[in-house]
């Protein structure tokens, strides 16, 4: 299990632009580096994320062997109302990582 | 100590390592800014692309390839009918052109996004943003990278 690690603020005003930080530690193996012995370390890498709240798409990246072990993003949304946010983490295999946190606009 | 005949020497001495320093930086191969052309064209076609509006932050120098602090920001009210649809980063030096494409909406509220990037040595990096009417704007930043992130291939 990948860990995940989350930075959403709890409360908001409503209008606010917040800004929302998600990690997941992940090699990000990139499939162009050697091993001990010269062979190829296959590619591992997650390729998409996905963030949402109460079902509407607030922002997604697609990722390439260019991002960085540990994938960071900073990112942003508009705070209309309370609610849940899901983050979903997918790698090349397709296996996902998923994690949420709730905002609450007062 | 203070004699100026001394610090002329330092300087011309600094000046030759710096000339050797930048000649021995191998120039970008042209293949690979073709490379980064072709990845533009598949993500965007051959629409115009205007300069502006994309500002790109990474440090001036990057000590350390494998992980470059990226910034990208761009101009955008980010309402209903005027927001920024994706943003494309591109190498034109890495194993691979395409580095991470971006999607927003207009709940994101801005189009600032930060993460943290390989760079296989010194390079201006582009970025791309297609906006809901369609158009396009780029811009771009170079930096140094003194330990390259495929130094081991």
């Amino acid at each position: 299990m990948a860990s995940i690690r989350l930075a959403v603020p709890k409360t908001a005003q409503s209008g606010d632009i917040i800004e929302i930080k998600a990690l997941i530690q992940h090699e990000m193996e990139s499939g162009f580096r050697r091993g001990s012995r010269g062979e190829v370390i296959p590619r591992d890498i997650i390729v998409r994320f996905e963030c949402s709240f109460e079902g509407v798409q607030i922002f997604a990246a697609d990722f390439h062997p260019a991002i960085a072990a540990n994938p960071l993003l900073t990112f942003h949304m508009r705070a209309e109302k309370s609610g849940r946010l899901l983050f979903e983490w997918t790698d090349q295999n397709g296996e996902t990582w998923r994690d949420s946190a709730d905002l609450e606009v007062i | 100590m203070n004699k100026p005949g001394l610090l002329d020497r330092r300087q011309v001495l600094t000046g030759v390592g710096g000339a050797i320093a930048i000649a021995a930086t191998p120039l970008p191969a042209f293949a690979s800014q073709e490379d980064l052309d072709r990845a533009r064209r598949e993500l965007f076609g051959d629409r115009l692309i205007q300069e502006g509006r994309v500002t790109v932050k990474l440090p001036p120098i990057a000590e350390n390839g494998f992980s470059v602090p990226l910034n990208v920001s761009v101009e955008s009210p980010m309402v209903a009918d005027d927001y920024v649809k994706r943003v494309a980063i591109l190498s034109p030096r890495n194993p691979l052109p395409n580095i991470a494409q971006f999607h927003f909406t207009p709940q994101s509220g801005k189009a600032v996004v930060a993460t943290r990037i390989r760079m296989s040595g010194t390079q201006a990096i582009q970025a791309v943003a297609e906006m809901n009417d369609g158009s396009l704007w780029s811009g771009s930043m170079e930096t140094v990278v003194t330990l390259a992130a495929c130094v081991v291939l």
